[in-house]
């Protein structure tokens, strides 16, 4: 059905048949090319968005078209059309083979390859999956909860976003490979007054489903609920510390901390390059006893999943780090072959306009076996955040930064005042050894992170269970 | 015929803006070639209005039928969108008539053998400065023409072209301490302001180099010396916080400080966004209304905000031809004389900013916390390169503690601004 679905939609149209897509791959990878693929993709989302209570504008917008790469050796060609149709397709493709040495026209048959077994998601495109004005209703519902949360809320602004990406990827040995793709998504932010200070705070979820998701358990009210708690929160909230102490992390979202300070360094690629602060370190400890992390695309429904990468790689759990010793790299096609080792299906890309790279899923840390209670009142002084924003990392240095958008002091175990906004700073590869406690609470956020590399975004997940660190820096503005 | 088939089904006012793009970009990494990459982009964007009420939709698909049916779902939607009083076009009046020749389109006849020439060179010249630049990134070679057209069903037809090339190139060296990487580039309109191929190549040679080994600092109070690209970012804060969306939102740490002094009095920032050539510079706005050169900042006093008709309506104000934000904002150096040497000795003993990381910027509040690396500076001298830190304030009081501006601006960019001194901000480390 998904097949039948794709072909409808990326291939019908143009009049693209089997036969046409054979001749492309004939023509386009020859001797002197080891491989490469065409990307076909259609994508259709929508986003509504509210202000002053009403729902002002909304738009909509589709995007269409095939990528193909050619590879010879390490070398990448890569042209695009928007026109899917076999005259802009031999254009593409004989201007991708530009890299490489004069090939021969042969043929190449077409043939299905190995779809995932059973789906992490339905194809349904989750943009008919509400009509109109149930979708403006929802967001009024977020608008209403938020203001009836408390009188000091003056401003609220909410959005609605979903899509689906209709995804169809033949490899230069005649796979053909399809997935469809839905996304949906939710977010909410406050501001709120109070004696002439003025604070936000923010919220959202979704995942890969339609917007029930947001009905179902009234997440929608919740995320208000949540935007409204942090916004009043931060009225309260005093000046950050500075400086190097012990912290506590929250579970669930706060994993971005693992995202940062060692998803990004484990990406194949840079370790194929050696300029990764983790690069030759396989079978090394970079991380305390207990910790294992892994990435995994396989999670039903969740942001960062996919039934195959863009590569038409089936996704899997990669161990990174098990039992504190790093395990393996996150690889797609290209860069899996050049180390000697395979696919871990991390191959991914925003659009077929761009192309593919070792990219995370969803990743996680194990949980441990300590009460969370007990975490916390092991800690004399020191910082709890338990919310972040986003983060950055340079994975050649190995530093990285994260920014906690919740967060209270400790004192003598208890959770006291709750703090300003402050980054985290510290040194990828050794952040992990200074984790001294982990929690038996594994969460995972809840469908919000889209990560960025060499200007590309992709939807992502992360989480970990409540940890301690001994020794990260806090950026605040106060002495500690 | 997009606005016509809008028109057809029931709209009242259509906005229609078109945009192509035609581009190579190469790289090569250790001498061979990585990536060779041809672009070929278009997008259409329409807007709707059914009397107040909005509809927005785009596509990539140029076919008659993806058009016909993003013309319709933006009047599907404007159906369902609840009408807001301050929706419309602009006024008219305020729309460009002629415009003058920005001198933006000087397209490089780069073929691709060329451009992995050039590529090699930049890259060849960063490895030999010193064996301890052991590894790549790559170098980049990168040109791209763009076309821009915009029509609405008030009569206001408008196109340019304009085009932006750009070289550039990450090392990595490796020391005592572990490996650095750091980058250079040259952005233009016009490719024969680009700088020359070596000297991008040994500037990210060296600036990896002079990164290695580096270490914390204590946590304490001190000047901070901004390098332009940095200082960048403390200017982008500012003019993000004067936007007319961070107003009308009651958003911004500058809430409504048109005729406030905030930043010291000599202090003078303009917007010009006719200058010829420049990176900012266009004939007119995203809703066709022309732009003109005007000041932001004029004895340290806000003098006006950065508007689009709609923030404009929704605060009682006139458009100021910002739709799509501001352009080639401009910070007056000061004292004039004064580059980053002289700005060094200025400082005495603080901390030389030369790369951030992380968001860390709360425009609500002003309260600013991001990474930092750079390095150390006593009685005027570099000493060391730190990194691993973050530096802090709040930015109502950091625009207030500025010290001066250098006059080493960098022009490779929307805001071009010299380096910046601060008297103290909190960095925190060891």
């Amino acid at each position: 059905m998904i097949d039948s679905l794709a072909r409808e939609t990326l291939l019908e149209p143009g009049g693209v048949t089997d036969d046409g897509l054979a001749s492309v791959l004939g023509a386009t990878f020859g001797r002197g090319t080891d491989g490469g693929d065409c990307y076909f993709q259609f994508t259709s989302q929508e986003g509504w968005s509210l202000e002053d209570g009403l729902v002002k504008s909304a738009s909509f917008n589709i995007e269409r078209g095939v990528g193909i790469r050619v590879i010879s050796g390490d070398q990448t060609g890569f042209a695009y059309s928007d026109e899917i149709s076999l005259p802009a397709m031999l254009e593409a493709g004989r201007t991708a083979r530009s890299i490489a040495s004069a090939g021969q026209t042969g043929s190449v048959a077409v043939r299905p390859g190995v779809a995932r077994e059973t789906a992490l998601y339905l194809p349904d495109d989750p943009l008919g999956s509400l009509d109109e004005a149930r979708k403006i209703e929802l967001l009024k519902h977020m608008d209403a909860v938020a203001r009836a949360a408390d009188p000091r809320v003056t401003q609220v602004i909410c959005s609605l976003a979903g899509g689906r990406e209709v995804v169809l990827v033949l490899t230069a040995e005649g796979e053909l490979v399809t997935d469809v793709r839905p996304l949906v998504r939710m977010n909410v932010q406050v501001l709120a007054e109070q004696g002439g200070r003025r604070e936000s705070g923010s919220s959202g979820g979704g995942g890969r489903s339609g917007y029930a998701f947001f009905t179902e358990e009234d997440r929608a009210g919740a995320y208000a609920r949540e935007a409204v708690r942090q916004a009043l929160l931060n009225l309260e909230a005093v000046d950050a510390p500075a400086g190097t102490m012990k912290g506590v992390l929250g579970p669930g979202w706060p994993g971005v901390l693992l995202h940062e300070a060692i998803g990004h360094g484990l990406e194949g690629d840079f370790n194929r390059k050696g300029t990764s602060a983790f690069a030759g370190r396989i079978g090394e400890r970079v991380a305390a006893p207990g910790i294992s992390i892994v990435d995994d695309g396989t999670l039903p429904g969740r942001r960062g999943s996919l039934n195959v990468d863009d590569e038409g790689t089936i996704t899997q759990q990669t161990m990174l780090i098990e039992d504190g010793y790093l395990r393996g790299y996150m690889q797609d096609r290209l860069n899996g072959r050049l180390s000697g080792t395979r696919s871990t299906g991390n191959g991914r890309r925003e659009s077929y306009a761009h192309l593919p790279m070792p990219r995370m899923t969803n990743t996680y840390m194990l949980p441990g076996t300590t009460d969370p209670g007990e975490i916390l009142a092991s800690v004399d002084r020191g910082l709890y955040a338990v919310n972040f924003g986003g983060g950055q990392v340079d994975i050649t240095s190995g530093k990285f930064v994260f920014s906690a958008s919740e967060a209270y002091l400790i004192e003598d175990g208890r959770v006291t005042r709750p703090v300003k906004g402050a980054p985290l700073i510290g040194n990828g590869p050794d952040v992990l050894t200074r984790v001294s406690m982990i929690g038996n609470d594994l969460e995972l956020d809840t469908g919000v992170g889209t990560c960025g590399k060499e200007g590309q975004g992709v939807p992502v997940g992360v989480g970990q269970p409540t940890l301690r660190i001994d020794g990260m820096t806090v950026g605040g503005t106060q002495a500690a | 015929m997009i606005l016509e088939h809008a028109r057809a089904c029931g709209a009242s006012a259509v906005q229609a803006a078109v945009s192509q793009n035609v581009g190579l970009a190469v790289t090569v990494r250790r001498g061979e070639v990585e990536t060779l990459e041809y672009e070929r982009d278009q997008q259409m964007g329409l807007i709707a209005y059914f009397g107040q009420s909005k509809g927005s939709a785009s596509t990539t698909d140029f076919s008659p039928a993806a058009l016909r049916q993003t013309a319709e779902a933006a009047c599907r939607i404007a159906r369902h969108t609840e009408p807001d009083p301050h929706a419309g076009l602009p006024d008219p009046d305020e729309q460009a008539r002629d415009w003058p020749d920005l001198q933006l389109d000087h397209p490089w006849d780069c073929p691709a053998d060329r451009a992995i020439d050039l590529a090699r060179q930049i890259e060849a010249a960063g490895f030999a400065v010193d064996p301890r630049v052991e590894n790549s990134e790559g170098a980049s070679v990168g040109t791209r023409r763009k076309m821009t057209f915009l029509g609405d069903s008030q009569g206001f037809m408008g196109g340019f072209r304009s085009t932006r090339h750009s070289i550039s190139c990450a090392l990595v060296a490796r020391g005592a301490g572990g490996m650095q990487r750091d980058y250079s580039y040259g952005t233009s309109r016009d490719p024969a302001r680009l700088p020359a191929a070596d000297a991008v190549g040994c500037e990210a040679a060296e600036r990896a180099l002079r990164r290695l080994d580096a270490r914390k600092v204590g946590t304490q109070q001190c000047p901070v010396l901004f390098v332009p690209e940095m200082a960048r970012s403390l200017i982008g804060s500012f003019a993000r916080a004067i936007s007319g969306g961070a107003q009308y939102r009651k958003s911004s740490f500058l809430l409504d400080a048109a005729g406030q002094e905030v930043f010291p009095g000599w202090m003078h920032i303009a917007e010009d966004p006719l200058l010829p050539g420049a990176l900012g510079s266009a004939p007119f706005d995203g809703e066709g209304v022309r732009t003109r050169a005007r000041d932001l900042i004029a004895a340290g006093v806000l003098q006006d905000y950065i508007l689009d008709s709609y923030s404009a309506r929704r605060l009682g104000l006139r458009t100021t031809g910002n739709a799509g934000g501001a352009r080639n904002v401009s910070v007056r150096p000061h004292p004039g004389e004064k580059g980053l040497p002289e700005l060094l000795s200025d400082m005495g003993t603080g901390l030389l900013v030369t790369e951030m990381i992380g968001q860390g910027v709360n425009l609500v509040t002003g309260d600013y916390s991001r990474g930092a690396a750079g390095f150390w500076v006593e009685n005027g001298e570099i000493a060391y390169p730190v990194e691993e830190i973050t530096i802090a304030g709040n930015l109502r009081d950091i625009y207030r503690r500025i010290a001066a501006v250098g006059n080493d601006v960098d022009l490779r960019g929307n805001i071009r601004t010299g380096s910046i001194l601060v008297e103290a901000m909190t960095v925190a480390g060891d």
